[in-house]
């Protein structure tokens, strides 16, 4: 008995640290100077009403977000790029697959939806440079969110 | 002749008129790529930098679309000018056909050589490219480049005159690999190709020479995107030394692409072609890309 409970607790150790350690959003700036380049949590507020003003705008996005409950996007949203940008937040949503997966988000969607935050970054001076760092950390989760035509 | 212009202006106020959502919709057909990841026309056709292949597949269409863009470039050396028309078509980002038609005008050398001024050498270029696996641009947590493979079938029209130089073939066909990563984070763009070629000086001087074997050769580029819609860079593309006329080498080039959306772009380039028969030829570089 005593060595099963050993066993198990072997099995669980790596499962464990592994869940602490597969952070879906990394953090790419500990010290947090990429959150103050976007001009912290008053920055990431004006970037995401620019944003969702944007892709309402958008006749390739309007339909993903006229019927969303935008406001809990936002909120999602500001808690991933200031967790990742070392501001320190965490994020309370849900996981990125289960929010999309009914969505039929395509890839050409999923572009529209970075020009439409790389127009509200550029409207809030977020430098080139730090916009790259960002999208570079938000790019690959186009595989939790694009299950729209011709996936995989 | 007023009726006809009146006709005329009729036709283009209802062109630019009526169909203006309509036209905006075809135009965001193939829109799903992010500005320039698309690249831009290389001389002989693909989707590339201006001198070689890259891996990604031309045009701004995703996995379920169709794009389309069309090229005119013009290099103007000491001795020759070098055109280069054509187009290509990329479906659902996994291959790339091409067309491209490469004019070398010999200008003074064609009447040195008796050939008359202006003697114009011409190649065709029909490319398919496939990409094998990757995403240059979206997986950004992969150390992996995109890859892809890629042919470029060759034939000179002035096949008697490359032979008479010592050319074996008046056709062939290059076959290349490209990796191609794009390092977001870093505003920086790679490219590797290797190619394997018989082309003496892309295939303007004909195919095979002093043997007959394909000669592998390495090409390179680097970018640096300096704002969304400009990227600076340098290529380099070595070449077979292989007939025994005159000395080839490789060529070079220091180049800034401009787009001004996903319709135009402009590139300019300072390119070092090497020798060319005569003597070492450089110049300015100019391609115009317009993409549907």
């Amino acid at each position: 008995m005593k060595y099963l409970a050993l066993a198990a607790l072997l099995i669980a150790t790596p499962a464990l640290a592994e869940t602490q350690t597969a952070d879906p959003f990394p953090v790419i700036s500990p010290d947090g100077s990429l959150y103050q380049a976007f001009g912290g949590h008053e920055g990431l507020v004006r970037i995401t009403d620019d944003l969702m003003v944007n892709l309402l705008a958008d006749p390739r996005t309007h339909d993903f977000f006229v019927a969303a409950k935008r406001d809990q996007i936002k909120t999602g949203l500001i808690q991933i790029f200031c967790h990742v940008m070392g501001g320190g937040c965490t994020y309370t949503g849900k996981n990125m697959t289960e929010a999309h997966s009914q969505l039929g988000i395509r890839e050409e969607d999923f572009t529209a939806l970075v020009e439409s935050l790389q127009k509200a970054m550029d409207k809030n001076h977020v430098p080139f440079r730090a916009q790259n760092r960002l999208l570079a950390a938000m790019a690959p989760h186009h595989r939790e969110i694009v299950t729209g035509a011709g996936k995989g | 002749m007023k009726h006809h212009l009146s006709g005329a202006l009729l036709a283009l106020s209802l062109l630019a008129g009526v169909p203006a959502a309509r036209a905006e919709s075809i135009f965001t057909y193939a829109s799903g790529k992010l500005l320039l990841t698309g690249g831009v026309s290389q001389v002989e056709g693909a989707a590339g930098g201006g001198l070689t292949p890259w891996a990604v597949i031309g045009g701004y269409e995703t996995k379920d679309q169709i794009g389309a863009n069309a090229f005119y470039t013009s290099v103007d050396t000491q001795d020759y000018r070098i055109t280069s028309q054509g187009a290509l078509v990329g479906l659902y980002n996994r291959v790339e056909f091409s067309y491209a038609r490469q004019d070398f005008d010999t200008q003074g050398v064609g009447a040195a050589l008796d050939l008359g001024y202006g003697y114009t050498i011409s190649q065709e270029t029909v490319g398919v490219k496939v990409r094998l696996l990757g995403d240059a641009i979206l997986d950004q947590d992969h150390w992996w480049p995109q890859v892809s493979a890629g042919a470029q079938v060759k034939h000179n029209r002035n096949g008697a005159l490359v032979k008479a130089l010592g050319a074996r073939d008046d056709q062939s066909t290059d076959y290349y690999v490209s990796a191609t990563k794009l390092y977001l984070a870093h505003g920086l763009l790679l490219n590797g190709t290797l190619r394997a070629t018989k082309a003496n000086q892309f295939g303007i001087l004909g195919y095979g020479g002093i043997d007959n074997d394909y000669h592998l050769q390495f090409e390179g580029s680097l970018a640096y995107l300096v704002n969304r819609r400009l990227a600076v860079g340098a290529e380099v593309r070595t070449k077979p030394d292989n007939l025994a006329v005159a000395k080839e080498g490789a060529g070079v080039d220091i180049f800034a692409a401009y787009a001004l959306n996903k319709h135009l772009s402009l590139t300019l380039a300072y390119a070092d072609l090497g020798n060319i028969v005569t003597r070492h030829q450089s110049g300015l570089y100019g391609s115009l890309q317009v993409g549907f």
